[in-house]
Parts: structure tokens; C-alpha cells; sequence
């Protein structure tokens, strides 16, 4: 069996810890990564459950501990890191539990996946355009190589600076690792709950009165797409992803077909945000500088690195306000999933479980069945093992072709798995 | 492998407008979406129609009775820099000018002016400005718009400076800032076609300021005009003055040198990428140079505003 440690970004399947699994983000990055076979393994976590349906990911229940990390890294030689769990939007925790989170948990990460014998070699960070900030002086649009014009004034946007800080310093110390950083404007989906998503649900937009501020926003496609083609190529550096063209509020809200609300006044805008928050209005107050100044991004080195954003800003906004329409007239079917540890468990590792299309055949990758293969070639009696029908059809077929290729470097996880099997 | 380079959080300027690699990145320009009615820079084709069709047409041809001169000195395609002076409590200049380019020129362009910071932070104004094609005076803004989108962009060097000025010191510019708009145009490698107006600073001339005022409302100056303040919103008209526009030759601040070859119309930075890497420093790097351009253009346009004042008759009637 080989022993040969996994390669980077060798033909051998990529091994990817996501953190924060159980966001909308990291969830749906898990789902498009267990679609590509040349994502061999896939560890989710994140200190709560999953909120969304996965099948061949490992979900680890564990915080920001940098030695617990370290040690899943370490067994399952992970050589991708993704890291998703930032939190940008303050109604989403307290201040002190999002800089926990954002600030702490990502130095714990980073040293994690430092370090001379660590097998990591690339780490993607899932950052904010809160990052640029909003003010008064800031150009139309923010390129990756600007600085931000004034130090930040939002607790959010400290701790985004201070992560991007901390990113920074990781790569200057780990010249082996291709360090990415992707800053995301807001995400507009139907299962993506934000504040400007719950701003926009309103049966009319709120606004300060006389401002006009230029949006852009990304769809959810979007957001789980550029972090695949950020895991699936390497782009160092730091890259803001938008979707295409700029859309001014008042567009916005005819797209949603929504009358203006301009209650905020222009001047004393916090306290009657504060107000407004006592009447169950939430609006946080890196979006009030939204509501004002407004922000927009370059989006064109990304663009350059090969990806093609799948809606521009726009096209976000009326896949929204269809969603609103759509909604309107009652929940959807089979909404609402729950991670239930049983039952996970017995998906994936009882030998009960038969192959059929969505689980368990799926999850073998070639280089596994090629594994399993050689695995049972090397049995003494030659007795079947019950994970063969598991195979996939091609397995017939691939068992021939495989064998005549290298040996695979899939790493121990699955061949330790077989070999225990009696 | 290519080193990440997080910028440090805080600073005062960016490094460089566009950053590296500007010109691949032309490719990537976002669609046109013809459905919609509001540009990317917050430009609104209807408040923008509307005006045009009332106030500022009634202006320009009525009020004002804008005469126009040199318009072909505008080009039709490519990037150009507009370089006027700038005058007048409530400068009227800058929509005069997009307006004569409307009205005269073979093929109308729009034209994007740019507007001081501050108009962001006004109630209102913010609005009213972006969607009759303001756009907040940033290096990296009027880059943008000269180098990937090849537009007409206006600036007013003179700033503040200019409308501020009291009508005892008409029609003699102030400093042109620092010559920001000539690297701008040498980054861009478009050239920069000076104006000279005449007619601004007798519609609205300002007498005094009031600094008290000032500090109270919080304005960048507090004037006292024929109308203003003691006719309050009246205090807005202007008085019917003659206007005069002309445009000057365009200059090219990167053909300047000589021996300097791009008469192609290639821009500086792709001619040098072409001819290896830059063993010499960009002529924007050389202050002295863009300080003695910035003040060329200066003194041409106050040239032609002292003939100009020199040949007409009568403010209002020409």
C-alpha cells in the first residue's frame, strides 16, 4: 500500500477541511465540492450542526481549538483549507462573540495550518467587502491593491481588518502555501438570511432620506461558485467578488417593486436606527454606512482568474423579488432540514447501507475504488468484501484501468478502513 | 509563487489607481444591461433627461445664450480629459459644458463631471449629483473612466478655489491643485483639451462670505451674491449673463517630451510593457514635469479668458 504522503495538488484527490460548516456558505461549498471527483475527502467543521443536507462530508462537531484542528489536519492530511465561518453581519451575534469568532478563531486556524510538518497547502478565506468600508472620499470602485482610506469605525469591520491582518502575517511566514483571500459583497438568495435580505423583505425599503447609495450584490450560486474556483485553481492573493454592474437603491427597490420607506432622517441617523432596532427594526450599523455612502467593488481579477460570475447584481435582485412573490403564497415543500448525528453516522458508515444514487456510491472517488480494488486483490482467500457492490457500475471496468496506473497516494483513511474489515 | 499583498488597514492615498496589470483587466468590463435606466456610476437617464429638457436647456439656450467655439477640439471616440476654469457661487459651468457638447458637437457624448467629496455627504445633493453625472473626484475614478471606459471626464483644478474666488478677482485662475489632472491624463495616455468660460462669474458673482454662517450650516462657504442670502431659495437664480465656451487644442501630456514616439495612440504604460520592462521612470514620476504642464495648460486657458473678456462688449449682452 502506498505511503506516500497526499500531494498537494497532484493528480491525487484534494483534501479540504471546511471551517464553519454549518454556515449557508460552507454548506453549500460542501455540497458543490462532494459533486467533484477530484475532491477525494471533504471534513466539515463547525461548532453547531450542519443546516444543510451532505452526504459524503465528515461533519466534526468542534470550536476554533487550534490544537483539536491541528490534530484533524494532521490524521486526515488535509492539503486545502477553507475557511467560511467569518461573521459579517452584526445582528447575526454580539459584538464580543462575532470578534471571538472572527478575530480569535482565525488566529487558532491559521496556526493550525502553519508550521513546518503541516501538510496544508493552500487556505482559502472567505472575507468581506466590509473590509473597504464606507466613506464619504472612497473611489466608485474598490480595486484589491487599495488601501482603505480611514481607519474602521463598525466592530465588524475591525475584526475583518484585524483577520486580514492575521492572514496577511501567515502568509508572509509560510511561503509553501498559497494563501487566498476572497471578499464578498452581500449575498442575495432565497435561503440566505441576512440583514439586507430581511431589509429588502420589508413591504417597503427603508432608506435615509435624500441618499441614494450604490449596491451590488452576489448571488448564492455565486458565492458558493467562487469558492469552488478559488478550492479548484490556485489564486493567490486577494480577490473581490461582485457580481457584475452597480445598481443604485432606488433600482433596487423597483426591481423589488417595493415603495420607499426614507425614515431614517440624515442627520441623528444612528439614534433613530436605535429606535427603530427597539421597534424590531434591525439595522446594523455597518449598514447604516451603506445606507449612506454606498460601496461597490472591481470585480475584474476575478474575472481574470477565470471565473464567470452566473448573474450580475441585477439579475440577483430579480431572482429575489421572485423568491418574495413566490413566497407569498406559503412555505415550500421539504423546507427546513435537520442534522441528525444518528442518522448520519448510519448513512455513512453501516455496512446496511446499499448503494443507490444519492448516497454512498457517489462518494467513492476513482481513486478510492482503485483502492478498494487493490485492497481486495491483496485479501488472501479473495472473499468479496461487502463494499464491493458498493462500487460504482464503471468499478468493472475501472478495475482494469486502474490497476495498470500509479499507485494512488489517497492516503490512509480508507485503506486502514478496509484492512480492519474482517 | 506570487506573494499576497495585504496593504496595511489604514492609509491616507492608494498606491496606484487601477493597481498592476490595467490593461488586461479592459476585457472584463462589465455588459452593457440595456433594460436598465441608471448607470454603474449611479448616472439616472431620466432625472438627466428631464433636466436637460427644462432647466438646463432653457439655460443654455435663453439664459445664458451659450456661444460655443472649437467644439471639434472634442474627440469622438477614445478618453479625453476636459480642463476648465471654474466660477461662481453655484458653479454653472460644468452642465453649460456637457450641454454645448450635446447641442454642438457631430457626435453627442456624455459627459461625466467631476464633483468634490463632500457633495456625498449632503442629503440630496448626494442624490441629485451622481444622477446628473457627477462623479466624486477620485485619482482612481477618473483613471477608470479615461483608460477602461474611455470617457469624456471634466475636472475643475481650480476646486473650491475657483467658485470661492470674489468678484473683484474674476476671471484670474487660482492655483491648479497639484497637477493631479495631468497624471491622471498621462496615466490614461489621453490628452486634455482646455476650456475657457467666460460669462460664470458674472452670473453668480460672490461678494463676501460670511464665516459664521459658514460654521453654522456647515457648508464649504457661506456667500453673499446680488440675490443671496437675502432672498433665501431665489438666492439660486442667476443673473442672464453671457456665456462664452471655448475649446482649446488638446494636449497630449505624454507626447509632451520629445522624443517621446507613441503617435499611435497607444497609451504610455502598453508602449513600455511592448518595449521590455521599464528601465526608465514614468513621466508622472517627474513632478517638475507635471507641475510645468499643469501650469502650460493653466496659463493657455487664462490667455484665451483675457481676450475673450478683452473682446466682448457688454457681460450680459456679448
Amino acid at each position: 500500500m502506498s505511503t506516500q504522503p497526499a500531494s498537494p495538488a497532484g493528480t491525487g484527490g484534494r483534501r479540504v477541511l471546511i471551517t464553519g460548516v454549518s454556515t449557508y456558505w460552507g454548506g453549500r461549498l460542501a455540497q458543490a465540492l462532494e459533486r467533484d471527483p477530484a475532491v477525494e475527502a471533504i471534513v466539515g467543521v463547525s461548532p453547531s450542526d450542519p443546516t444543510c443536507e451532505l452526504t459524503r462530508t465528515e461533519y466534526v462537531r468542534v470550536g476554533t481549538q487550534h490544537a483539536l484542528l491541528k490534530r484533524i489536519v494532521q490524521a486526515a492530511r488535509i492539503d486545502t483549507v477553507i475557511d467560511t465561518r467569518l461573521i459579517v453581519d452584526s445582528a447575526a451575534a454580539s459584538p464580543r462573540t462575532a470578534h471571538e469568532n472572527n478575530v480569535i478563531g482565525t488566529m487558532n486556524i491559521l496556526a493550525a495550518c502553519g508550521g513546518p510538518d503541516c501538510p496544508v497547502r493552500k487556505v482559502v478565506f472567505k472575507s468581506s467587502a466590509h473590509f473597504y468600508g464606507c466613506e464619504r472620499d472612497d473611489p466608485a470602485y474598490f480595486t484589491e491593491s487599495m488601501r482603505r482610506p480611514h481607519s474602521p469605525q463598525t466592530s465588524i469591520e475591525k475584526d475583518i481588518v484585524e483577520a486580514e491582518r492575521a492572514l496577511a502575517a501567515f502568509n508572509d511566514r509560510n511561503a509553501g502555501v498559497t494563501v487566498t483571500v476572497l471578499r464578498f459583497v452581500n449575498g442575495l438568495g432565497p435561503d440566505l438570511a441576512t440583514s439586507h435580505s430581511a431589509l429588502l423583505s420589508l413591504p417597503a425599503v427603508p432608506s435615509i432620506l435624500g441618499f441614494d447609495p450604490r449596491y451590488q450584490f452576489i448571488a448564492a450560486d455565486d458565492i458558493s461558485g467562487v469558492l469552488e474556483h478559488a478550492t479548484r485553481h490556485d489564486l493567490p492573493g486577494v480577490y473581490n467578488a461582485a457580481g457584475d454592474g452597480v445598481l443604485a437603491l432606488s433600482e433596487v427597490r423597483s426591481l423589488l417593486g417595493k415603495p420607499p420607506a426614507p425614515i431614517l432622517p440624515p442627520w441623528g441617523t444612528g439614534i433613530a436606527a436605535g429606535v427603530l432596532r427597539r421597534a424590531g427594526l434591525k439595522i446594523p450599523p455597518e449598514m447604516l454606512r451603506q445606507l449612506r455612502y454606498g460601496r461597490a467593488v472591481d470585480n475584474r481579477k476575478l474575472k481574470a482568474a477565470g471565473y464567470t460570475f452566473r448573474a450580475t447584481s441585477r439579475e440577483t435582485v430579480q431572482a429575489f423579488a421572485r423568491h418574495l412573490r413566490v413566497r407569498s403564497i406559503g412555505p415550500a415543500v421539504g423546507e427546513g432540514y435537520e442534522y441528525q448525528r444518528e442518522v448520519e453516522e448510519f448513512l455513512r458508515w453501516s455496512p446496511a447501507v446499499r448503494g443507490d444514487a444519492r448516497l454512498g456510491l457517489e462518494r467513492l472517488t476513482p481513486d478510492q475504488l482503485a483502492e478498494v480494488v487493490r485492497a481486495l486483490d491483496l485479501l488472501p482467500d479473495g472473499r468479496p468484501a461487502r463494499r464491493a457492490p458498493r462500487g460504482t457500475p464503471a468499478s468493472a471496468s475501472s478495475k482494469s484501468r486502474l490497476r495498470t496506473g500509479s499507485p494512488s497516494s489517497s492516503g490512509g483513511a480508507a485503506d486502514s478502513e478496509l484492512a480492519a474489515e474482517p | 509563487m506570487t506573494r499576497l499583498a495585504l496593504p496595511p488597514p489604514t492609509g491616507t492615498q492608494p498606491t496606484s489607481p487601477a493597481g498592476t496589470g490595467s490593461e488586461d483587466l479592459r476585457a472584463h468590463l462589465p455588459a452593457v444591461e440595456p433594460d436598465r435606466a441608471v448607470s454603474d456610476w449611479g448616472r439616472s437617464e431620466r432625472v438627466e433627461g428631464l433636466l436637460d429638457a427644462t432647466v438646463v436647456s432653457f439655460l443654455y439656450h435663453y439664459w445664458f445664450r451659450c456661444e460655443v467655439e472649437g467644439i471639434e477640439n472634442v474627440p469622438s471616440t477614445g478618453g479625453a480629459l476636459l480642463v476648465s476654469n471654474h466660477a461662481g457661487a453655484l458653479p454653472p459651468d460644468a452642465s453649460m459644458i456637457a450641454k454645448a457638447i450635446r447641442e454642438e458637437h457631430p457626435r453627442p457624448r456624455k459627459l461625466h463631471m467631476t464633483v468634490e467629496h463632500f457633495f456625498k455627504g449632503y442629503p440630496f445633493f448626494s442624490m441629485l449629483v451622481a444622477k446628473m453625472g457627477g462623479v466624486p473626484a477620485h485619482p482612481a475614478n477618473v483613471h477608470r473612466l479615461l483608460r477602461d471606459e474611455d470617457q469624456l471626464v471634466l475636472v475643475f483644478p481650480e476646486g473650491a478655489k475657483g467658485t470661492e474666488k470674489l468678484y473683484k478677482d474674476r476671471y484670474r485662475l487660482r492655483r491648479f491643485g497639484r497637477g493631479g489632472f495631468v497624471e491622471a491624463a498621462m496615466r490614461a495616455g489621453v490628452p486634455i483639451v482646455p476650456i475657457a468660460v467666460v460669462g460664470a462669474e458674472e452670473a453668480m458673482p460672490t461678494f463676501a462670505h460670511v464665516e459664521m454662517l459658514r460654521r453654522l450650516t456647515g457648508l464649504i462657504y457661506f456667500p453673499v451674491t446680488p440675490l443671496f442670502p437675502h432672498l433665501g431659495l431665489l438666492g439660486a437664480a442667476y443673473l442672464p449673463a453671457k456665456f462664452k465656451l471655448r475649446f482649446l487644442e488638446p494636449v497630449w501630456p505624454d507626447r509632451e517630451r520629445s522624443g517621446e514616439a507613441s503617435a499611435d495612440g497607444e497609451a504610455p504604460d502598453r508602449v513600455r510593457k511592448a518595449s521590455g520592462r521599464d528601465s526608465r521612470p514614468e513621466p508622472w514620476d517627474d513632478k517638475g514635469l507635471v507641475q510645468d504642464l499643469a501650469d502650460d495648460i493653466r496659463l493657455r486657458i487664462q490667455d484665451e479668458l483675457v481676450d475673450m473678456v478683452g473682446r466682448r462688449r457688454s457681460a450680459w449682452l456679448g
